[in-house]
């Protein structure tokens, strides 16, 4: 039955006529809620833009995660070396992300994405299709760099196999590889960007080649002293002696045997070889040939490269160089290692940088370089240039990873998640939308559009948050996308009990409405602000599935507000004009006499109770 | 609805008002009563942790296995040495779990088991877990949970008081100790999906009590300038006036995490879904109850212990022993203090449209229905 019981139709007039005359009155607050339209203009140009934009950068569905796209999901953990735990910094950790992506595509892996996550982990998201097992073994190896002395080099693949003409010590392998091609070196050359340069030259020319490596493989000497205790456990001098021809005649065997062409002897050469022993190694030169290389002891550590930046240099029109620059001990090392290999016929006066036991430059040194700066020249690409200095920052990062959990989802079940949770969201918003039906009834008309536009809204900003920022919905995210209908709904909740509350005062629908906003929202803020604080707290501080669980949620309570007021509330405004709800018609959910309005009599103070107290106009 | 609507009506009115903050001696000793229990529980049974928080293996063969249990189990200690737990799913998959495996040798199981299953390797889903990585989670969930707590305290500090932030903080606990009280009781398995849903908890449960602390918060102000009521039955008014949106607020949240469990347990048998969800469902029952029967009551235990709110319960009392003993209504000099209220309310009004709006913010939360 409506209520207030309706008048002639002459008597809604004076209504009208009141809310004009009161419109300006309510000053600030009512500013925009005096222009309804406007605000549903607004949000219905957000959503058009939205949409637009989605069907425009042609991203129509949200990236998918992992779990429902299928494919292999890496958690990589970061354990710094011992007493550098503040090597665990935003830099390093991108280096590190930027030398993994550089890894796993190097499988051809279409899409690989790489990032960190918290402070010390890095996902790795493997779309499915690969093959994960190798993709792990890519991630999962530990990343190292070295300075190491080439002994011997060669294109891969020719017939010539230089035979060690000595083989009593480790360097004696180097004589034998002196004439080896030395037209197949790069053209890579390391100069000194130090001032010390002049003085460093001054070195013995006529020091042999075998000395100054025999030097290097043997702890007493220069400078393999000075680095040994920085390399895990120093080798003991009867091992290296002891062992030394041996070792030295299969690592020739090796190295003659070497084919870096092929794929599967590429990933294996030099595995688990410690750094204060000789090795083979491979790596493409320049014109893209695989190239096989022996080398010696690791002169100068990774981690003694404190930076390395990719320089246009303009003034010796060198075009782009890479510069290094070395710690106090890494400098006194490269000085050492380049003052004796200067002295070297080539290959022998070049050294290898090897990462990950890949040569990935090898340039060759023409005096010693001192004072803790070098640059590398080359014809380099900015490329070129720039991937090699990451390379050589990653090689100081005292940093280890380790495979924290490994998630391998095919794409059925991938597909069957989504799926799930696809009809868990519908039934549950159905559930919703018959739960408004059935309480609210008429307000249904507001609050299930209401829902609607906070899904299109959350759906089109997810599409493009894929691309944007790297966004991609996984199955947590979904859980939160559920969860929030609860959060959005409540808010609705909250100003239509309001608004009623407002009724059984005894108002009629617009003041009430009026009334009832400005306390719903403050409400709707307050408790939105405590949900969005969990999100973001979630968010920054926890990783992988939590995360995304956390953003969804975040995203969807800052929509909710926003639907709130730009769509609900001006919504609620314009209908409450309409003679249907204004007259709270027994379906329209405001029926004062189904919600027990207090008669329209003017204040009556007495029989109404505790209610009718000083204070309770104010309840909710 | 028309019955739930005039609930809704008496409620308003007072008229059915259940006395919640009087009888929550009764609810505190529930709560207690529980929470020993769930401490009880966590203590002597533990928490289920699941292969998350141990490191290990779970593989998911794909759908309709014609291989049984105990085979696949056969299979699975064979490959891997170590024990296996296999379950069978509503689908037809296999769930295999092997606890205490390295990550590295997982591939080899793997291999193994799609052999002896005979499905192609590719095939099979794999979640391997370091032995750290739940650790890893769970440190993170406690770090995350602690810095919440500390911030939202902080905010419920200023934007309410501290009073209400602590009943607030007390509630939250209470929450998800009853929630992992009933994880460890029932036996549930933990898993990041568990953590997930807990931390909602936080976000979900508080909002329910800052609801009713806002509108305790806007009821009483001003409450000194009157003798009618004390701070506990305004409190208790909240809580009624209130209690139609917490209810329905419950039902709505609760609903699409029905919806959820129901497809998570049902469809998937196992899984992430269900593990949030279950979770979500144990602890948003518990934080619709903390938010009515304890965080409200005990923020009115708290104030009434100020100074000025027992002089105003003095007064109130009084004033009741007197209308008894006259025998008068007493509802006509109550009126007076809401009158002397007024002038502050009304004078802007008189000087002119353009004061209205600050005269209605002052007056907003005042009593102000006289000039509807």
């Amino acid at each position: 039955m409506p209520w207030p019981p309706p008048g002639p139709p002459g008597a809604q007039r004076p209504e009208r006529e009141y809310e004009k005359v009161a419109a300006p009155k309510k000053g600030r607050s009512a500013g925009a809620q005096s222009k309804p339209w406007r605000s549903l203009a607004l949000i219905l140009i957000a959503i058009v833009a939205l949409t637009g934009g989605m069907f425009a950068s042609g991203n129509t569905t949200p990236r998918l995660g992992i779990d429902l796209a299928g494919g292999t999901s890496i958690t990589l953990r970061a354990v710094p070396e011992r007493g550098q735990e503040s090597a665990i910094n935003k830099a390093n950790m991108d280096t590190a992300v930027s030398i993994m992506e550089r890894r796993v595509n190097g499988l051809g892996v279409s899409e690989a994405e790489v990032q960190t996550q918290g402070n010390d982990n890095i996902i790795v998201n493997i779309p499915k299709g690969t093959n994960s097992k190798q993709a792990r073994e890519q991630v999962g190896t530990t990343a190292k760099l070295y300075f190491r002395p080439v002994l011997a080099t060669e294109v891969s693949g020719a017939a010539a196999s230089p035979s060690p003409s000595t083989s009593s010590s480790p360097s004696a392998g180097a004589s034998g590889g002196t004439g080896d091609k030395a037209g197949d070196k790069t053209g890579e050359k390391a100069t000194s960007t130090g001032s010390a340069t002049p003085s460093a030259t001054a070195s013995p020319q006529g020091r042999a080649v075998t000395d100054g490596l025999k030097a290097d493989a043997t702890p007493s000497a220069g400078s393999t002293a000075s680095s040994s205790p920085k390399t895990s456990a120093s080798p003991s001098p009867s091992a290296s002696s002891g062992s030394g021809g041996d070792a030295t005649a299969k690592l020739q065997a090796q190295y003659a045997a070497l084919d870096c062409t092929k794929k599967d002897v590429r990933a294996t050469a030099g595995k688990g070889v410690k750094p204060t022993d000789p090795t083979v190694a491979c790596g493409q030169n320049s014109q893209g040939q695989w190239q096989k290389y022996l080398l010696g002891p690791a002169g100068v550590d990774g981690t003694d490269v404190k930076k390395a930046q990719a320089v246009f240099n303009t003034q010796t029109a060198a075009g782009w160089t890479v510069t290094m620059e070395f710690t106090s001990k890494g400098a006194k090392k490269f000085a050492d290692i380049t003052g004796k290999l200067a002295q070297n016929q080539s290959p022998q006066n070049q050294f290898a940088i090897v990462l990950d036991g890949n040569v990935v430059s090898d340039p060759y040194v023409s005096q010693a370089l001192t004072g803790g700066n070098a640059e590398i020249t080359g014809r380099f690409s900015q490329e070129e240039a720039q991937s090699l200095a990451n390379m050589l920052s990653y090689g100081a990062l005292p940093l280890t990873f380790k495979e924290d959990s490994v998630t391998t989802v095919t794409a059925a079940l991938g597909g069957d998640q989504l799926h799930a949770g696809l009809i868990a969201g519908a039934i549950g918003l159905a559930l919703v939308v018959i739960y408004l039906l059935v309480f609210y009834r008429g307000l249904s008309v507001i609050a299930i559009p209401s829902l609607l536009v906070s899904a299109i809204l959350t759906y089109t900003i997810m599409a493009l948050l894929g691309p944007a920022i790297g966004f991609a919905l996984n199955l947590p995210a979904v859980c939160g996308a559920i969860v929030a209908i609860g959060i959005t709904a409540d808010s609705f909740i909250v100003f239509f009990e309001r608004i009623r509350d407002e009724i059984r005062e005894g108002r009629s629908l617009r003041p009430a409405v009026e009334r009832a906003w400005p306390r719903a929202r403050r409400t709707i803020l307050v408790s939105d602000f405590v949900s969005f604080l969990a999100a973001a707290v979630l968010f920054i501080v926890t990783v992988g599935k939590v995360q995304g669980f956390a953003f969804t949620l975040g995203l969807t309570t800052v929509l909710d507000v926003v639907v709130v007021f730009l769509f609900t509330k001006p919504l609620m405004t314009i209908l409450a004009r309409r003679k249907f709800f204004a007259n709270g018609h027994k379906w329209s959910g405001l029926d004062p006499k189904a919600l027990g309005a207090k008669p329209p009599l003017r204040r009556t103070r007495r029989p109404s109770g505790p209610a009718a107290g000083p204070v309770e106009t104010k309840e909710a | 609805m028309s019955k739930l609507g005039t609930l809704g009506a008496r409620l308003h009115r007072g008229e059915v008002g259940y006395d919640f903050v009087k009888n929550r001696k009764i609810w505190y000793g529930i709560s207690i009563l529980i929470t020993i229990t769930a401490i009880l529980g966590l203590a002597v049974r533990g928490l289920n942790m699941g292969i998350e928080f141990q490191g290990g293996a779970v593989f998911t063969t794909p759908k309709h296995m014609s291989a049984s249990v105990a085979q696949a189990e056969t299979y699975a200690e064979e490959a891997s040495d170590h024990d296996a737990i296999v379950q069978k799913l509503g689908d037809g998959s296999l769930r295999i779990q092997i606890a205490g495996i390295d990550t590295g040798k997982s591939d080899q199981i793997k291999d193994a088991l799609s052999k002896d299953l005979k499905v192609d390797p590719e095939q099979i889903n794999a979640d391997l877990v370091g032995p750290s990585w739940g650790e890893q989670i769970a440190n993170k969930a406690w770090e995350g949970l602690g810095i919440f707590m500390i911030l939202v305290v902080i905010y419920l500090a200023i934007a309410f008081e501290w009073r209400m932030a602590l009943a607030a903080l007390v509630a939250l606990i209470h929450d998800i100790t009853i929630t992992t009280g009933i994880y460890a009781l029932v036996g549930f398995e933990v898993t990041p999906g568990t953590v997930i849903g807990l931390l909602t908890i936080l976000g979900y449960s508080l909002y329910d009590t800052v609801v009713v602390f806002d509108s305790l918060k806007e009821q009483t102000k001003g409450i000194t300038k009157q003798t009618r009521w004390t701070y506990s039955d305004i409190a208790n008014q909240s809580i009624n006036g209130t209690l139609m949106r917490s209810i329905n607020t419950t039902v709505v949240a609760l609903l699409p995490v029905a919806g959820l469990l129901f497809i998570g347990g049902g469809v998937l048998g196992a899984g992430m879904l269900n593990d949030i969800s279950l979770s979500l469902f144990v602890g948003l029952a518990a934080g619709a109850y903390s938010s009515i029967f304890i965080a409200t009551p005990l923020v009115a235990d708290l104030k009434e212990r100020e100074p000025q709110m027992k002089a105003l319960r003095k007064r109130v009392l009084a004033k009741r022993a007197q209308a008894a003993s006259q025998g008068t209504p007493e509802d006509a000099e109550d009126a007076a203090p809401a009158v002397d209220d007024e002038p502050e309310d009304a004078a802007p009004a008189v000087v002119g449209p353009r004061n209205q709006p600050a005269s209605r913010n002052r007056g907003r939360g005042r009593p102000s229905g006289k000039r509807r």
